[in-house]
């Protein structure tokens, strides 16, 4: 019995095992690997039904015209009016970059995915297989936005290129660099909470209700529909949730709203949202599991 | 062969807990507050041996436990109480090391990716269990002849019929060589033909790789083909461990008897000996009560002109059916 448990399993020699390589560079390999492969498949299966998704791609750009259309009238048109420190040219520039933020830190059907998935049992298949439920949706979620941002590159650029005039102009480097790592964050910070609140699905299977109102904070305290300080204005901690990272964070920093000097400190809080929302979502699958297979299974 | 244990399970216990509702709206907003719950024992002292390289049937009714055994000793679940052993493994620890070695069909779609071909998922496969390209090449090529789904191969899943998928969630099972098999009902669902192609694969598979299976089906025909050791469990309790063919001496309490008469007879007269199964004169079938076989047949042969008697075991799937619809017959009739 021991000495079969013990016994060499010949079956699973790593794959790109080379004669030089020691068992923990192997093991990163093949892990690594294992991300790669559900990168393409992924990519693959965004692209089997491409037509939908272009489509959908494109419908969402409607309500940025119609947004920006309602902006006009809400300042009948006068460019030089500000309204809590914003004149409609601000106002279009900030509507247009918290857009591309959301183009990055959106996650659709991620949580309700996860639910559905603990729901009807097929998150078995995360539990049965070697592999890392967590991991394997995040490369599958990297493959949905590249294939979403090479459909929506395109008009998004047009979108950008129309409104131009009322664009502020390209900030210097360090700016630019800020913003593009603070969009890459609100990536990973936008796929964690989503996941975190998929997760809570172990606990109560039904969770429909909390992920609609979740969307619906996420409107407003992510600075979706108003810029945040109108919110923050009389609800200062705002600033303290992780939410404005989804969409103000790197509008703002485009706009030059964050201080040249407080970058790193706000990248760095940024960061640390990220962490502490890393290891909320471990802890949820650990107990998770743990209450899943107590439970139900 | 025998020898070495490959799973071990001892006095495995599985207790869920279930909110009862009670009846009506009422019942509905008190459940608000007041929650009572019950408890169910799924699974109740389950102890058993399967050395490497055998095939195992577990029969039962619905609810009996069969799943609920399979899912703990996949990992997805844990005991209440007791223990068990696969490939030297604690399942419910989940570990890779385990997970490389086993696989869990189940007659739902599972492993495969819905909107690619079967390759895409045999691919991915591939990596997660680290299978070496040469290796995987010949293996697919294997599998996919002995299921004749190799030009299937790149055709969208959701395009597939359910047996054909059923024969690549197989595939994907078997990639990676595991050394234990779980399969739960592998065949629901699927025509005569998909039934008779996956349990002929899977005798030769099985004898091939002398891989350990333990196979759950309502479906006797898959269990007579391809088991000759059977684990009967009825309310979460094992009543039968032993030989398939023991099954119907243990529990059947009938015999049949086919009888051959020589002239003209009224068949309703022998239903005093048992239940007429059949009656197609001159040739009547009977159901009559083991105790009083031979008793009746002495009766008979003294009232009628016989030309030809058998006596004969009722098939395994009649008394199967019957073990499970009764809960009082659920007692070893030779006990």
């Amino acid at each position: 019995m021991r000495q079969l448990g013990e016994r060499i399993n010949h079956m699973t020699t790593p794959v790109s095992a080379t004669p030089h390589m020691t068992t923990w560079q192997q093991e990163l390999t093949a892990r690594i690997r294992v991300k790669w492969i559900v990168l393409q498949t992924g990519i693959e299966e965004r692209l089997v039904y491409r037509g939908d998704f272009v489509f959908s791609t494109l419908v969402r750009f409607l309500p940025i015209v119609t947004q920006i259309f309602l902006w006009n009238a809400i300042y009948a048109g006068d460019s030089s009016s500000k309204m809590k420190g914003y004149s409609y040219p601000d106002m279009v520039s900030y509507y247009l970059l918290v857009m591309l933020s959301r183009a990055f830190s959106s996650m659709p059907g991620l949580s309700t995915g996860i639910a559905q998935s603990i729901a009807n049992g097929s998150v078995r298949k995360y539990l049965i297989q070697p592999v890392d439920m967590l991991d394997h949706l995040f490369w599958h979620r990297v493959a949905h936005k590249i294939v979403y941002y090479v459909i929506a590159g395109a008009p998004f650029a047009l979108v950008f290129w129309l409104c131009r005039a009322w664009l502020p102009g390209w900030p210097p480097f360090p700016v630019t660099a800020a913003w593009i790592a603070s969009l890459i964050m609100s990536f990973l910070a936008g796929f964690l909470i989503e996941s975190l609140i998929g997760l809570i699905a172990f606990w109560f299977l039904e969770v429909s209700s909390l992920i609609f109102i979740y969307m619906m904070l996420n409107y407003f305290l992510s600075g979706h529909m108003i810029p945040l300080e109108w919110i923050s204005s009389w609800m200062p901690w705002v600033e303290w949730l992780p939410f404005k990272y989804l969409a103000y964070f790197p509008a703002a920093i485009m706009l030059g709203k964050v201080p040249v000097g407080d970058l790193w400190r706000e990248l760095s809080i940024q960061a640390g949202w990220i962490i502490t929302l890393f290891i909320l979502n471990r802890m949820a699958f650990h107990y998770g599991v743990r209450r899943y297979s107590a439970f139900g299974g | 062969m025998h020898g070495m244990a490959a799973i071990e399970v001892e006095n495995l216990n599985r207790v869920y807990r279930v909110f009862r509702k009670k009846e009506g709206l009422w019942g509905s907003l008190r459940g608000l507050w007041h929650r009572e719950y019950i408890e169910v024992h799924a699974v109740r002292n389950v102890s058993f041996t399967i050395d490497e390289g055998e095939m195992v049937a577990f029969l039962g009714p619905n609810g009996a436990g069969k799943t609920t055994t399979l899912k703990l000793l996949s990992g997805l679940i844990v005991p209440s109480s007791g223990t068990a052993r696969v490939l030297g493994h604690l399942p419910w620890n989940r570990e890779d090391a385990y997970r490389r070695r086993f696989s869990l069909v189940t007659g739902q779609k599972e492993q495969l990716w819905w909107d690619l071909p079967a390759q895409e998922s045999f691919r991915l496969h591939r990596e997660i269990y680290r299978i070496g390209a040469a290796d995987f090449q010949r293996r697919l090529d294997e599998l996919s002849d002995l299921l004749e789904v190799g030009q299937l191969m790149a055709q969208p899943v959701r395009e597939l019929s359910l047996g054909e998928r059923m024969r690549m969630e197989l595939i994907a099972a078997l990639l990676h060589r595991p050394e234990v098999l779980f399969l739960d009902e592998p065949t629901i669902g699927l025509d005569v033909v998909s039934q008779r192609k996956v349990q002929e694969f899977l005798s030769q598979y099985q004898k091939q790789q002398r891989i350990t299976v333990i196979l759950t089906s309502h479906y006797m025909k898959d269990v007579e083909a391809l088991c000759q050791r059977a684990i009967v469990i009825n309310k979460g309790t094992v009543i039968h461990d032993g030989p398939l063919a023991s099954i119907v001496e243990r529990f059947s309490r009938h015999k049949i008897v086919e009888l051959l008469f020589a002239g003209d007879i009224r068949s309703t007269d022998l239903s005093r000996y048992g239940k007429i199964l059949e009656s197609r004169a001159p040739r009547v079938r009977l159901q009559i009560e083991k105790h009083r076989v031979s008793e009746s047949l002495a009766s008979i042969l003294s009232d009628y002109a016989v030309d030809d008697i058998s006596v004969m075991e009722r098939p395994l799937e009649d008394v199967i059916a019957e073990l499970f619809t009764a809960d009082d017959k659920l007692v070893p009739s030779n006990r």
